[in-house]
């Protein structure tokens, strides 16, 4: 009897301990355990180099949304639009009333004015859950992110962080790292991108917290919080895992695309067009 | 890109104190060196050069100037071009007035006539039969189609390549400047001018396959030393280099000194040129960081040209 009242003695003990050390987890998330799987750097700092993507379906609307024709019907079910239950905090990113009926403008006039179909730099968060991967490589004083929509890239401040002087279509990026999370502030940018192919968009004003955190060897975890009060009644919220491409051989390629966005942009000025034209007058 | 100016006087009497001794590989003593050992290129780096890509023909072999040469040859080169009243060219770009002349650049320090190396006398080999015909099919081409839509522009006034991205990668006109990121297992060469990332992994990846073929080509790079080598493969013959996929460009990155690096490269392409060719520069540390370059975004130019031959085509002018 009294071994077994030891033994229940120490499975109590044991269980406190455990709590306690689940309590000071939870206090401390920078301290996961040793055995979480996240590559790290010297440091000790989370190493984010590889290849990743989403798979989520936030490129093609951020909003909860069902299966759509898309912009236009010529590719049959090619083209559709898959549904996708949102990548927000909430079913509709709080826009103002304003910025609503351009946001609905933009979706009017997706087919030719969404930057993605121009070939145009994609922006953050976009570049980051367009339908491609993305590699980062990490080094001690930045972090260097290489999109393969594009070839668009940014480089993330770490040591230095540094004031753009004016706008630019990735903006700037200064970060740290709070524990095990990245979190990169994202300014200046130029207000000329989209968010997706829904036609939501934001501002030159739009401010950017990304947090990027590890969730084991091949998965992070993405949240950016979009600020730009001449846009949106409030902060909100986007959040969707990142999924490193383990194939052995992956390498991102050429998505070098202004060559398949010419006839969209210039087509009306070719000779053929011309000449079309004037032979219906 | 601040810091980039330098007054040609200081370049000058640099160049005393370097001509003698370019290239001069280093110890190994007095580099950046990462925390795992390697030669740190990290950070950026500017190819300005007024050394031209092939040697002036009255050079002959002469493979370096004198520094009064130089001197003399390096004044004619800065000299900034006016524009021409009721010409053309009278835009009013002066490039001085951005910053973009080559006079203000940090320019590497070498007596050197030209970029290329080899062949001897300082000019590209001579070019094969095969590709004198494409060649001469794209002008002909060119002659009646050359204003017929975008797709028929240079790929330059396209934003699609500058002749003096990719491997090898060359010093431009303006803007020279470079990014290079590097961790253990990847370097990124960002040019200024498309200022579109090369990544080169250093991971033993197998070589891209060749049914694949890029702009850029495809990069794979090793470490020989304490030189950084990269060859680069599966070219698409479409650029004005005009490598085509056979073709094959190995690059070679020793540092000499905490502000200099020696940039070797041979280009191998039996079907564009009968024989190899290969030349160096040095590139010049220069503070960063790069602003970014987007030019197909703001490509107004393009459309400019397109619309303006189609009103001349309207008004019975062409």
């Amino acid at each position: 009897m009294k071994r077994i009242m030891l033994l229940l003695a120490l499975i109590v003990v044991a269980g406190c301990q455990s709590d306690q050390q689940a309590v000071a987890q939870s206090e401390e998330a920078a301290a996961p355990a040793p055995d979480d799987g996240i590559p790290r750097t010297a440091a000790g700092q989370p190493d984010l180099s590889g290849i990743w993507q989403s798979l989520s379906d936030a490129n093609w609307d951020l909003e909860p949304h069902a299966a759509r024709q898309g912009a236009t019907e010529d590719l049959g079910t090619i083209g559709a639009v898959p549904p996708g239950l949102g990548v927000i905090d909430g079913d509709a990113i709080p826009y103002l009333p304003e910025a609503l009926a351009q946001r609905d403008q933009n979706f009017a006039n997706r087919r030719t004015d969404d930057p993605e179909a121009k070939c145009f730099n994609p922006g953050i968060p976009r570049a980051n859950y367009m339908p491609q991967p993305f590699q980062i490589i990490q080094t001690p004083s930045e972090i260097f992110v290489a999109y393969q929509y594009r070839l668009a890239s940014r480089t993330i401040f770490l040591d230095e962080h540094v004031d753009i002087p004016v706008d630019s279509w990735m903006g700037w990026s200064n970060a740290r790292w709070e524990g095990d999370t990245l979190v990169v502030e994202v300014t200046n940018q130029n207000g000329e991108t989209w968010l997706d192919r829904a036609g939501n968009y934001g501002s030159a004003n739009m401010r950017v917290i990304e947090r990027f955190t590890p969730m084991g060897a091949n998965h992070i975890q993405y949240e950016a919080t979009i600020e730009d009060p001449t846009v949106y009644e409030r902060p909100w919220t986007i959040s969707m895992p990142l999924y490193r491409r383990i194939e052995p051989n992956m390498q991102l390629l050429e998505f070098k695309c202004v060559v398949f966005a010419e006839e969209l942009m210039y087509g009306h000025l070719s000779r053929d067009a011309a000449e079309t034209e004037g032979g219906a007058e | 890109m601040k810091g980039s100016t330098i007054l040609s006087i200081a370049m000058v009497a640099g160049l005393v104190a370097v001509g003698a001794h370019v290239h001069a590989q280093s110890d190994g003593t007095d580099i950046p060196r990462t925390a795992s050992g390697r030669p740190d290129f990290q950070g950026h780096w500017s190819s300005a050069t007024v050394t031209p890509f092939t040697r002036p023909r009255n050079l002959g072999d002469k493979e370096f100037f004198t520094e009064e040469e130089f001197a003399e040859y390096e004044a004619g080169r800065l000299v900034e071009n006016e524009t021409q009243p009721n010409t053309a060219g009278d835009a009013h770009y002066v490039l001085s007035d951005f910053g973009l002349h080559n006079s203000q650049n940090t320019r590497a320090a070498t007596l050197r006539t030209s970029i290329i190396t080899y062949p001897s006398d300082g000019q590209l080999p001579p070019t094969t039969p095969e590709a004198d015909a494409i060649a001469a099919e794209r002008r002909a081409y060119d002659q009646e189609h050359a204003y017929d839509s975008a797709s028929n522009r240079p790929m330059t006034e396209r934003c699609i390549m500058w002749g003096h991205n990719g491997a090898p990668m060359l010093p431009a006109g303006d803007n020279s400047n470079n990014q290079i990121v590097q961790s253990d297992d990847h370097f990124v060469f960002i040019q200024e001018m498309m200022q579109e990332p090369r990544i080169v992994p250093l991971t033993g990846l197998d070589p891209l396959t060749p049914a694949i073929q890029q702009w850029y080509g495809s990069s794979r790079g090793e470490w020989d030393g304490d030189t950084l080598v990269i060859e680069t493969s599966n070219f698409t013959g479409l650029t004005n280099r005009n490598i085509t996929p056979s073709g094959k460009v190995t690059e070679r990155f020793s540092m000499i000194d905490y502000g200099t690096i020696l940039y070797q490269f041979t280009v191998d392409d039996p079907n564009t040129w009968t024989d190899t060719w290969s030349g160096e520069y040095t590139l010049t540390r220069v503070e960063g960081p790069m602003f970014e370059y987007a030019c197909h975004e703001g490509n107004y130019g393009l459309a400019n040209i397109l619309s303006g031959i189609r009103a001349e085509e309207a008004a019975g002018e062409r």
